[in-house]
């Protein structure tokens, strides 16, 4: 069901929702000058006309999480701050990426991990329509340009915004609307067309040996700004605090972490597993564009999104390494 | 949400004794009465500094034991603890190395290579075939340290070395010493009598990157066929239940497939 909500009711419904949930979106940080995801009270925080900086994970995998106490001779699982559910205003490469990392944190080894379970299943979607697309994005390439995981969508215009109600929970809170037909449009093309490579176990090693890595070496310099940005980026490191010197209370949190980092793989004593900028370049593409296919199956682990190109301070285009990945390999 | 749902959380656990094997490096038997397998290890922790992957060297009814070298912020906080402290664990974690199902057999034999504090995780291995003498033809050991005063097991070792079924080489990289050959371990492996053994053998070999590499390659060049070999890798892990991404190569997780891998298997894995 359609509805046109103008901006006041749509406060007031966010007014009435924020009993229920958190409701996080793209919203401008005056002091960082970017757009970033944080709670929203207000429809017009919203940035809805471009891209946002960064994906919306945070909402449902914080950057820095605690995940014990410790108290004496304990370690007490962190508690939730928050009981409300959580809402999402998201692309759809966004949604998408939010399935990525459901396969790390719930799917790879054994077991589910808890931090991540307890947030992401309170998780619902708002479908932000993206209209043509914005200039870097490439979702056609990767079929993440359509989704049907989300329970509202929304159409943003000059002083209003149309809503599709797909889940009838919502329906309520939208019950005084007046009712307009609309339909969400998906993205069916973009700017940028990615050539995908073909990897597979044959020409792995041929591919990770190729000299077209070492550019990178020198080019990038491992400031790890494109796996902070990246919605399907779920590494993370683990680091104990003491309140203060001597204390017997402390905790234990994890924080994001990223395959660019030179640290990523040191381990004591110094020695470093990949030693060079093209060693960690070739191991995300790689990631991003074959090991996990390899391991879950389905797709690429990579959504199209972009952000990473526009985050690179030394003009590192993602998009043009993966595409420039499977001309070399052509070749080969 | 029940407790034990979450994967993450350390125990606390009673140290009861602690060996001092070596100036850096000592044996902490821990309170534990949960299975573990051959090699496999535990993320060890001590609230508000740090947690560690250790291998498990050894097993009792209610107890484990971590041989720890001291290297940087857990493991010197580890030094610190005494008799009766608590140290917090979880796990066991890994792959083990296949002792029953593949190493053990009355015509079998075991060929165990390991660098420095690489025979930590192979040692309740050599324990169980010192115990079953039944369940192996011979098994060869040949342990590399760096020098005298790196040697572990000192006791277990004099042992091993005396026991009908074992046939043991001792190294020292640089230096001499009584009881000890010189030279890397590589430099002994051309002893180990492969062709006698015909198809009834298998290689496992654990230590620092480089060492096992050149074993490995050492072997194969012995005529030792890449499916007889096993390995033991280490990489940095910071969760080792395949979240953290720490220890991925490839496509593989270090913490969940690993550490103990299959020559053929490992030999795909690079960085
Ligand atoms: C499967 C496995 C089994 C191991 N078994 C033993 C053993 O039996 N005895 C032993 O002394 N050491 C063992 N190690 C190495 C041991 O984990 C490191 O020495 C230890 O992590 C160093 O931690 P630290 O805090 O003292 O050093 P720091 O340099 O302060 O390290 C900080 C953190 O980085 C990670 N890290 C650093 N080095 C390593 C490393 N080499 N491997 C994995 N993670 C690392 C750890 O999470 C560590 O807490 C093993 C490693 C692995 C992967
Ligand atoms: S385009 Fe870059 S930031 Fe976006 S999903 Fe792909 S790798 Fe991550
Ligand atoms: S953002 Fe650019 S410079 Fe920074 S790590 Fe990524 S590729 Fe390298
Ligand atoms: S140690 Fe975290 S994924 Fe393996």
């Amino acid at each position: 069901m359609g509805y046109r909500v103008d901006h006041e009711r749509m406060n007031g419904i966010l007014a009435e929702l924020s009993e229920k949930y958190r409701v996080y979106g793209p919203a401008f940080d005056a002091q960082k000058k970017r757009v970033q995801y944080r709670e929203i009270r207000r429809i017009e925080q919203i940035v809805y006309d471009r891209q946002s900086d960064f994906s919306p994970k945070a909402a449902y995998y914080p950057v820095s999480q605690v995940m014990f106490y410790f108290r004496e001779d304990r370690a007490d699982d962190s508690e939730l701050q928050d009981d409300r559910e959580i809402l999402v205003f998201a692309r759809s490469c966004d949604i998408h990426a939010s399935r990525r990392l459901d396969d790390i944190f719930l799917k790879n080894g054994d077991a589910e991990d808890l931090f991540y379970r307890r947030l992401r299943e309170k998780v619902r979607f708002v479908l932000m329509e993206c209209g043509e697309g914005y200039e870097n994005c490439f979702c056609v390439s990767l079929g993440t340009n359509r989704t049907e995981d989300y329970a509202l969508a929304v159409r943003f215009g000059g002083d209003g915004l149309l809503i599709d109600v797909r889940d009838e929970a919502f329906a309520p809170y939208f019950a005084e609307a007046p009712e307009e037909e609309f339909t969400v449009r998906f993205v069916t093309e973009n700017r940028k067309k990615l050539r995908i490579p073909e990897i597979s176990r044959g020409n792995l090693r041929q591919v990770s040996k190729l000299e077209y890595w070492k550019q990178f070496d020198d080019r990038c310099i491992a400031c790890g700004g494109c796996n902070t940005v990246c919605g399907t980026c779920a590494c993370f490191d683990t680091v104990d605090v003491v309140y203060h010197e001597g204390s017997r209370e402390g905790e234990r949190r994890r924080v994001w972490s990223g395959c660019m980092l030179e640290d990523f793989t040191r381990t004591a004593g110094g020695a470093v597993s990949r030693k060079t900028h093209g060693a960690n370049m070739r191991f995300k593409v790689l990631h991003k564009f074959y090991d996990y296919w390899d391991r879950f199956g389905a797709e690429h682990m990579c959504v199209g999104c972009g952000r990473c190109d526009i985050r690179c301070p030394k003009e590192i285009s993602f998009f043009d390494t993966v595409c420039g990945l499977h001309d070399e390999i052509g070749k080969l | 949400m029940s407790q034990t749902d979450n994967i993450m959380r350390p125990e606390p656990h009673r140290i009861l004794k602690i060996t001092h094997e070596t100036q850096a490096e000592f044996t902490f038997r821990v309170e534990f009465s949960r299975p573990s397998r051959f090699g496999q290890f535990c993320m060890l922790s001590i609230p508000k500094v740090g947690e560690a992957p250790i291998s498990i060297s050894g097993t009792g009814e209610d107890w484990v034991e971590f041989t720890i070298r001291k290297v940087g912020r857990l493991t010197e906080g580890v030094f610190e603890l005494r008799e009766g402290s608590t140290i917090f664990l979880r796990g066991p974690y890994g792959k083990p190395w296949p002792v029953e199902e593949t190493f053990a057999g009355a015509e079998q034999s075991l060929v165990v290579i390991s660098g420095g504090t690489g025979l930590a995780p192979v040692r309740t291995t050599l324990n169980w075939f010192y115990a079953h003498p039944e369940q192996i033809r011979t098994l060869y050991l040949i342990a590399g340290f760096k020098d005298a005063g790196g040697a572990l097991y000192n006791e277990e070792r004099e042992r091993w070395a005396q026991a009908e079924h074992f046939r043991t080489v001792y190294t020292l990289d640089d230096t001499e010493a009584p009881g000890f050959e010189k030279g890397m371990v590589t430099a002994h492996i051309g002893k180990i009598p492969f062709a006698s053994f015909g198809e009834n053998y298998h290689v496992a070999i654990v230590g620092p990157p480089p060492m096992m590499h050149f074993s490995a390659l050492e072997c194969l060049k012995h005529g030792v066929p890449e499916e007889k070999i096993w390995v033991s890798y280490e990489r940095k892990m910071q969760c080792a239940v395949g979240k953290c991404g720490h220890c991925k190569i490839n496509e593989t997780y270090v913490c969940l497939e690993g550490p103990v891998f299959h020559y053929p298997k490992a030999k795909t894995l690079f960085d």
